[in-house]
């Protein structure tokens, strides 16, 4: 389904604020799995989400989606195939529009948008219908501004939002890093129902190893840009948060070992 | 009376402009300077196709067309070129000054014998009201009665348009993108495009406005534009502070009601003897107050909490 080969990513580059985000990532989802990326702050978890997203175009590689390049294309023509949710509550919907026009225009990602009503009455009953799932008891509050909403209303609105058309391929970065723990359990819950009803293919970004323990079929680390594990299948099942606490120890072990070498070093030799 | 309905007709005109503001502030949260020029290329366009013996219908529309190219100009500057949006409108308002002494030929055109669209309402005027006409126990010529209703009319009609526009899925797509442009990106709306159209649309109401205020007045001046974003804003502010409600079609009923108690304001301040010249000097420190007054109040209703508190 989603296919990463090798890409690279540095913002900007040769300045002293250069960041290297992404050093030849390269991977394969396949159709119907849940991919966790778990990750420290600045490990390029949320860049990589973004590259398949279309925020920036990559330096070097190439993104397949269902077998199409779509490296080349923006941001809005991918969003015909990616439905996205972000970690801020308030970048998913329009404040000052109503539920149901937000809903209007989720209702029509990616596709031509006309000079036909975005409200109507017939589109009104679906919307009604399909925000019941949510059990927050918006559907009587179609006709409300989405800027008076809590957080976490407008999470689960953004999610819904994402998966109307069921998309390709669904991207969650940090959903519910923003929320309290009530919250965002809550919004959790709704989203493992959401992709298990219509079966959507999910990349999510996280920093909770708890979260990567418990959701998704299959678990991907990332330290500096690059992939450092991948536990798919029964690894996966068994994968506790301690272990991942533990490997993430070792990393950071590692890199130390390879400052206080290099400092030896050099008191030795230079 | 005379003056209360010149006002009045002149405030309508204008409503168009604070309807084309309201599109690009409002809607984009675009401060577009173009407005300031595309007033004057609206004049100026209908005036030199007048003289030129072009019907006042086309004229005007093809007016208001030259405006649509302006906006669409700026908007082209700020997103393919990545110019700052006040820098690109002020780069076209600029450009615009020059472009408009060329349409004109010289820095005024007068339209004294001309067919315009003012002179076909006042046409119909006399013929449906007569002479004059007895408006509340005022005696109102007829022919200024026609004008008043015609650019009533046309304020109007805009406002229903952009009202239902904006309640499309094409006008739905726009007002997300001045809402919120990363949400309406992910949703498969080329944000870019979006802008394109909407400065276009807005500075083609606003030289609509210019094309029909030049043949109100009877001239187009190459300086008529001058500070005509400021006035669009206060008159929007007002607006909004008339309905409270920020909802599109009341804001857009408020932006039409909004222009024309303005324009009153300013009527009844010079017959009391303000000086033209602080026009708009007085419309800038309104505008100031205007944006300046909702934070200062809470800071203020802030401080009494503290201190009922303490």
């Amino acid at each position: 389904m989603l296919e990463i080969r090798d890409i690279y990513k540095t913002f900007n580059p040769d300045t002293p604020d250069e960041v290297k985000a992404l050093q030849g990532v390269t991977f394969r989802m396949e159709e119907g799995s849940f991919v966790a990326v778990l990750g420290t702050n600045g490990s390029g978890k949320s860049t990589l989400l973004n590259a398949v997203a279309g925020s920036f175009q990559v330096d070097f590689g190439k993104i397949l989606l269902g077998g199409e390049d779509i490296t080349a294309l923006s941001e809005h023509q991918r969003a015909r195939h990616i439905g996205r949710v972000f970690q801020n509550p308030f970048t998913g919907t329009a404040p000052d529009m109503s539920i149901a026009e937000n809903l209007a225009l989720a209702s029509l990602r990616g596709r031509k948008r006309g000079l036909g009503w975005a409200v109507s009455s017939r589109t009104a009953e679906e919307f009604k219908a399909r925000i019941r799932e949510l059990n927050m008891g918006l559907e009587d509050r179609l006709g409300n501004i989405i800027g008076k909403l809590s957080g976490g209303q407008r999470q689960a609105l953004t999610l819904l939002m994402a998966s109307w058309l069921k998309p390709k391929l669904l991207l969650l970065d940090e959903h519910t890093a923003a929320l309290d723990p009530k919250t965002a359990k809550k919004v959790i819950e709704l989203t493992e129902q959401i992709i298990e009803k219509d079966h959507l293919t999910t990349l999510m970004v996280t920093h909770s190893m708890q979260q990567a323990v418990n959701l998704g079929d299959r678990l991907i680390m990332m330290n500096k840009g690059k992939i450092i594990y991948d536990f798919r299948g029964d690894e996966k099942r068994r994968l506790r948060a301690n272990d991942l606490l533990a490997l993430f120890d070792e990393v950071r072990r590692k890199e130390q070992i390879d400052h206080t070498t290099a400092e030896m070093l050099s008191r030795v030799y230079v | 009376m005379a003056v209360l309905i010149g006002a009045l007709t002149i405030g309508f005109i204008l409503s168009l402009l604070s309807l084309g503001v309201y599109v690009s502030f409002r809607v984009f949260n675009y401060p577009d300077m173009t407005t300031d020029g595309s007033v004057t290329l609206g004049a100026a366009v209908a005036a030199s196709l007048l003289i030129n013996g072009v019907d006042p219908v086309t004229a005007t529309l093809v007016a208001a067309g030259a405006g649509f190219l302006a906006g669409a100009t700026t908007a082209i500057l700020h997103t393919r070129f990545r110019i700052n949006e006040l820098l690109s409108g002020i780069l076209v308002m600029t450009a615009l000054y020059s472009v408009n002494l060329h349409i004109m030929g010289r820095s005024n055109v007068p339209l004294l014998s001309e067919k315009t669209i003012a002179s076909y309402a006042e046409n119909f005027g006399t013929r449906f009201f007569g002479e004059s006409v007895d408006v509340a126990g005022w005696t109102v010529p007829g022919t200024d009665l026609a004008v008043v209703i015609f650019s009533f009319l046309i304020a109007v009609g805009v406002g229903m348009i952009l009202f239902l526009f904006f309640r499309t899925n094409l006008g739905t797509a726009m007002r997300a993108t001045g809402n919120n442009p990363q949400m309406i990106r992910a949703l498969g709306v080329n944000t870019n495009l979006m802008i394109v159209c909407g400065l276009a649309l807005a500075n083609g109401i606003v030289a609509l406005s210019g094309a029909l205020l030049a043949q109100y007045q009877g001239f187009a001046d190459v300086q008529m534009g001058l500070g005509m974003l400021v006035w669009g804003i206060a008159s929007l502010i007002i607006g909004e502070s008339l309905v409270g409600v920020k909802t599109v079609g009341l804001v857009i009923t408020g932006t039409i009601m909004g222009s024309v108690l303005f324009r009153l304001l300013v009527a009844i301040a010079l017959r009391w003897g303000m000086n033209p010249n602080d026009l708009k000097l007085i419309t800038a420190a309104f505008v100031f107050a205007a944006l300046i007054l909702p934070g200062l109040l809470s800071r203020l209703r802030i401080k009494e909490r503290k201190a009922a508190h303490a």
